[in-house]
């Protein structure tokens, strides 16, 4: 047995740091799997030895069994995942030096720069061990030429991303490159394998499982609250039963270092806790002296616009110059390039991010993280926690700031669930039709394929074991004509009978067209439509592009939509002022005004996870825990109690008062934005069939707000309606299918799914084709498909990815099954303190909904004189 | 934040004279002619959706048939005596092959119930005899011209179609962009009525030569209704 007791600590790339406690082993692993000799006095030279979990896996490895690997952050993660492959390699190259070698080792990364990162930290022990592995990257920045080669002539382990792995298989000598492959790393499965990128991966794997029946499977993940999810994606699900992988569970780290921001802490009692918005303007000047505090901090934002904003104002702060970066998806590479550079070498002292940041690379020195706003989620919070010290026997110190009274509680709540160790539960995904359509497309291009044999083998795919041979065919119908009731197409087929032979059931890509339009439309990330920022000098009344000019990065294409020429608004660190629109690009022009006139809307982008919300109704109910919180929220909610009543655990509060000349229904589900927003398009059509004539609402994280012409309160005491009534669980039925048919939601998930299924390119060879005109286009494809065949598997898929995604309609359903015979209705004269939140963001948020045409009759109204003057 | 309307404007078809002759607009994205009982309709692009098929996109192949149901709607409305289709009503040579026989049979039907008139357009410059119906380079009604492609100011009496316009305007914030009827009183141009056709905002420079300056107005499809809007408020894409 190894001694696991406490050793001098490494230095950069991998951190081998050796653990005191010992690690918790899973059923199968022995955890006395020796090292060769090779390893061990490499190991010693460094005065490293190996961990448990590191040994543990490869036990495993040798009995040729999968496994996933639990570790937090800095607990050598990585090298555990390969420390297989490299002994078995070395083993290899001693037994026949001369041996040619296939393609041994398979990493797959959710981010390219991940991929980069590994390679260089493997490297170290390979060179330093004198091992000949050869170890490359291949992502989407990989020259042609490099591509190339690596097919013909394989490394020994090839780093890559999920959409570069589908790729590879969609090349005709796919069975010989992958024939030789032993083993297979995904590395921060957690990230992967709950999304449509997951789906494509579980694909794939299923289609190495084919080429390489030996394969082994190592997923490397964070903690997660059912890890058996992980094992069962990381396994060919063949049986009858489910197929579950080992598991190797390492020991968490030390416990992080958690701080709430309030006004209190600062020892400034005229700064107040807003009652609304989503800033945070009010903290910056405390987070400002965190930063000056601490060595290097990363500051965590939940949008981009918000990131601007933060990065705004700690420069406005910022009197001693400390060197401050702005880091998230929009910027352009190379400046992100160059923050990442910086970072790495120790020069900033701080970087305000998105989730762009959440995942990946080891910056060491990070010895703060700061979460501007509520961090929405306890295993988000984790996993941004983790980016600060990577050194596992210290805690990782964070702070959260509240941006508003709520959001107070959600961070007591967060701050609860890590201190705990608590995880979000994931939501079991079905496999996505769409993705499935593009790898049988991307099967079709490889070679000839039984349909049979290929149901089969997606059915093995862990997202697709409940897939039915009849939507499979569907699928299949669809990638080759489109599957249309009406058979127009057939002689435009994608794919035709391989009819070699009698009672040859097999299918072939069509034409090299085929593949090559596969080829250019491979991956299941759709981004909005965006468009270039370009700086220009000039503010000509068109400004031509190309002129040269800056390139800044790029912004949602919605985002300019709402823009008019001269308006200014904040981007990449500037404010700007937006002068038109060239082709695909924005141009702009640098402003020397301090504030930017369109504020960016600072919403949260994602969703309260259900876990968090439930944590944060329970601190409602549970007065003692409210010792944690600021005397003003405390405040706030001992006179909601007075004033109303407060939320309880598992009841909905509904509250109806009288405002202004409208009468008020406030609700508190706390199930996030998205599905309050459903809610409350459903709750409106209700009551305006029971007369209670709505007016609007307005949803927020944590509440929704109808306002009416006439008191649903007082309906509901005249047994008008009731409120039971009003909260069925029916409301999902024929209320959402009407509702959801018009919404623009739903159109913008159908170009997604065209998208991805193959039906619309990302762009026709040698021409792209502009977001513009896609976002155009698809919307008549859903008309004109809607009307004709509503049930064709398209639509289906867009209405599953809807109802998941965007309309949250699983959790609404959860929310009113969860409420039923639980709703406390209580009338008061006058809005309640707790109702204060979401009745300010009244008038904030910008009107949408279904007023379009009455929107449009009013551009005409005070012009429609001028143009009858015509006639 | 969600907020409804109710009283959404009245269902009042608007019209407009261009050389003295009077045009009921519809939000069909058809012009009516009730002096002469004639009904035009420009870019129908008949069999796109197969286009695209060929091309290994497979679009819904309903294209067809939902501009066929739209047109006999109209007919069935309207009883005119003349109906004149404004050139690119196939998409291409090979449309009538291409489409499904029913289809077909709809549109011949169609087109034998009433005067048709087939005017060439560039995507259609010899339209398929076997749907009946004339085919003419430009046709004379009066003061007007009905042709394809709208030729450079003035062209006074011109109607025409193959820009397929479109027009963005803002309200309280809210950015709309519809298909519309493009005229300054002495020509107009009609949107495209096929299916599958997108549109090219009125303030592209394509359309500098046609209708120079702000002194027309974009007449904006609404679902019941068609909406006057002056060029000077419109926005460019």
């Amino acid at each position: 047995m190894l001694n696991f007791s406490t050793l001098p600590q490494g230095e950069g790339g991998l951190k081998l740091l050796p653990m005191n406690k010992p690690a918790h082993m899973g059923r199968d692993a022995s955890g006395g799997e020796a090292l060769p000799p090779l390893f061990l006095r490499w190991f010693e030279s460094r005065g490293w030895q190996p961990r448990a979990h590191q040994l543990a896996l490869l036990g495993l490895a040798r009995a040729g069994k999968s496994a996933l690997l639990i570790a937090p952050t800095g607990a050598g993660k990585t090298l555990a995942g390969f420390l297989p492959s490299l002994a078995d390699l070395a083993a290899q190259s001693t037994a026949d030096p001369q041996r040619k070698r296939g393609l041994h080792t398979l990493y797959i990364s959710p981010l390219k720069a991940l991929a980069v990162d590994v390679k260089r930290n493997l490297e170290a022990p390979v060179a330093e061990m004198d091992l000949p592995i050869s170890i490359e990257t291949r992502t989407g920045d990989t020259p042609q030429n490099r591509r190339q080669r690596q097919r013909r002539d394989p490394p020994d382990i090839l780093m890559t991303t999920p959409e570069q792995l589908a790729l590879l298989l969609s090349y005709k000598e796919a069975g010989e490159f992958f024939g030789s492959l032993s083993c297979v790393v995904l590395d921060e499965l957690h990230a992967l394998a709950n999304s449509k990128r997951g789906d494509l991966l579980a694909l794939g794997l299923a289609r190495l499982a084919k080429l390489a029946p030996k394969l082994r499977r190592v997923g490397l993940s964070a903690t997660v609250a059912e890890p058996d999810a992980l094992r069962h994606y990381l396994m060919p699900q063949t049986g009858d039963e489910e197929s579950l992988s080992e598991i190797v569970v390492a020991p968490p780290g030390a416990r992080p270092e958690i701080s709430v921001l309030t006004p209190a802490d600062e020892g400034r009692e005229e700064v107040r806790i807003p009652w609304s918005g989503h800033s945070a303007r009010h903290a910056l000047p405390a987070v400002y002296e965190a930063i000056r505090a601490n060595r290097t901090a990363l500051v965590f934002v939940n949008t981009r616009s918000q990131a601007e904003f933060v990065f705004q104002e700690l420069w406005r702060l910022n009197e001693d110059a400390l060197p401050i970066a702005l880091h998230h998806g929009s910027l352009v590479a190379e400046a992100r390039r160059k923050v990442e550079a910086a970072m790495s070498a120790g020069t900033l002292r701080a970087v305000v991010c998105t989730s762009t940041l959440d995942l990946g690379i080891d910056w060491g020195e990070v010895d703060l993280v700061v979460n501007m706003g509520a961090p929405k989620g306890a295993s988000r919070l984790a996993q941004r926690i983790g980016r600060a010290n990577h050194r596992l026997d210290e805690p990782s110190r964070a702070m959260l700031v509240p941006a508003n009274r709520f959001e107070v509680l959600e961070c007591e709540a967060a701050r609860a669930a890590a201190l705990e160790g608590a995880q979000d539960g994931m939501i079991a995904r079905e496999g996505a039709l769409d993705v499935l359509a593009q790898h049988v497309l991307g099967c079709a291009c490889s070679e000839p394929f039984d349909p049979d044999a290929l149901y089969r083998e997606v059915r093995s795919a862990a997202p697709y074991r409940a897939l039915s041979r009849e939507d499979f065919g569907k699928v299949v119908d669809f990638v080759s004509t489109g599957g249309y009731a009406l058979k127009n197409y057939d002689r435009f087929a994608r794919l035709r009978p391989n009819a070699k032979a009698e009672g040859d059931m097999r299918l072939r890509a069509a034409s090299p067209a085929v593949i090559q339009q596969y080829r250019m439309n491979i991956g299941t990330i759709v981004e909005a439509p965006m468009l270039k920022v370009r700086m220009v000098k000039s503010r000509g009344r068109r400004p031509i592009g190309g002129m040269g000019g800056r390139y800044l990065g790029e912004i949602e294409e919605y985002f300019i939509d709402q823009l008019s020429p001269g308006d200014t608004f904040l981007f990449a660190g500037h404010v700007l002022r937006f002068e038109g629109l060239a082709e695909t690009e924005a141009l702009v022009t640098k402003s020397n005004a301090a504030e930017p006139m369109i504020p960016s809307y600072y919403g949260g982008k994602f969703p309260l996870s259900t876990y968090l919300a439930s944590r944060v109704r329970r601190m409602f109910a549970h007065r003692e825990e409210w010792a944690a919180l600021p005397a003003p929220v405390r405040e706030w909610l001992e006179i909601q109690a007075w004033r109303s009543v407060l939320p309880g655990e598992s009841n909905l509060l509904v509250e109806c008062f009288p405002r202004g000349d409208r009468f008020y229904l406030v609700c508190y589900p706390f199930e996030g934005r998205l599905a309050h927003q459903t809610l409350g398009m459903l709750l409106t059509r209700r009551l305006d069939r029971a007369g209670a004539r709505p007016l609007g609402f307005v949803a927020s994280e944590y509440s929704l707000a109808l306002w009416c012409l006439r008191d649903p309160g007082l309906m509901h005491e005249r047994h008008e309606f009731t409120m039971a009534e009003l909260f069925a669980e029916d409301m999902l039925g024929d209320d959402l299918d009407a509702w959801l048919a018009e919404s623009s939601l739903l159109k913008r998930t159908f170009r997604d799914c065209a998208i991805i299924s193959g039906l619309i390119e990302r762009r026709f060879p040698g021409q792209e084709k502009s977001g513009r005109q896609v976002t155009f286009s698809s919307d008549l494809i859903y008309n004109v498909l809607r009307e004709h065949e509503p049930d064709h598997i398209l639509l289906r898929a867009t209405y599953n990815d809807a109802a998941t995604g965007l309309l949250d309609v699983g959790r609404v359903a959860e929310m009113l099954k969860r409420v039923k015979g639980r709703i406390l209705l209580k009338r008061l004269d006058r809005v309640s303190p707790l109702a204060v939140p979401v009745l300010l963001d009244i008038g904030k948020v910008s009107v949408r909904g279904e007023a379009d045409e009455a929107l449009l009759s009013e551009a005409a109204d005070d012009l429609i004189a001028e143009a009858t003057r015509l006639v | 934040m969600f907020e409804l309307k109710r009283d959404i404007s009245a269902t009042a078809r608007p019209s407009l004279r261009v050389c003295g002759q009077v045009f009921d607009l519809l939000p069909e994205g058809a012009a009516w002619m009730p002096n002469e009982r004639l009904l035009v309709v420009a870019d129908l692009h008949f069999e796109k959706g197969s286009a695209f098929a060929a091309r290994g996109v497979a679009l819904p192949p309903y294209d067809t048939r939902t501009t066929i149901a739209r047109l006999e709607a109209l007919v069935a409305k309207l009883r005119p005596q003349t109906l004149v289709a404004l050139g690119d009503s196939f998409h291409d040579g090979e449309a009538a092959d291409r489409m499904a026989p029913d289809d077909a049979a709809r549109l011949a039907r169609l087109s034998r119930s009433l005067d048709w008139v087939w005017v060439a357009g560039n995507h259609d410059p010899v339209p398929p005899r076997v749907f009946g119906g004339a085919v003419k380079e430009e046709l004379r009604v009066g003061p007007l011209t009905f042709r394809h492609e709208p030729q450079a100011a003035p062209a006074t009496g011109e109607i025409a179609g193959h820009l397929h316009p479109c027009a963005a305007v803002r309200v309280r914030g809210r950015r709309l962009r519809r298909r519309c009827f493009a005229s300054d009183g002495t020509r107009m141009i009609l949107p495209a009525f096929g299916a599958y056709t997108g549109g090219l905002n009125v303030l592209d420079r394509a359309y500098d030569d046609l209708l120079p300056g702000f002194d027309f107005h974009a007449w904006m499809m609404g679902a019941r209704t068609v909406i006057p809007v002056s060029a000077r408020r419109l926005e460019a894409d």
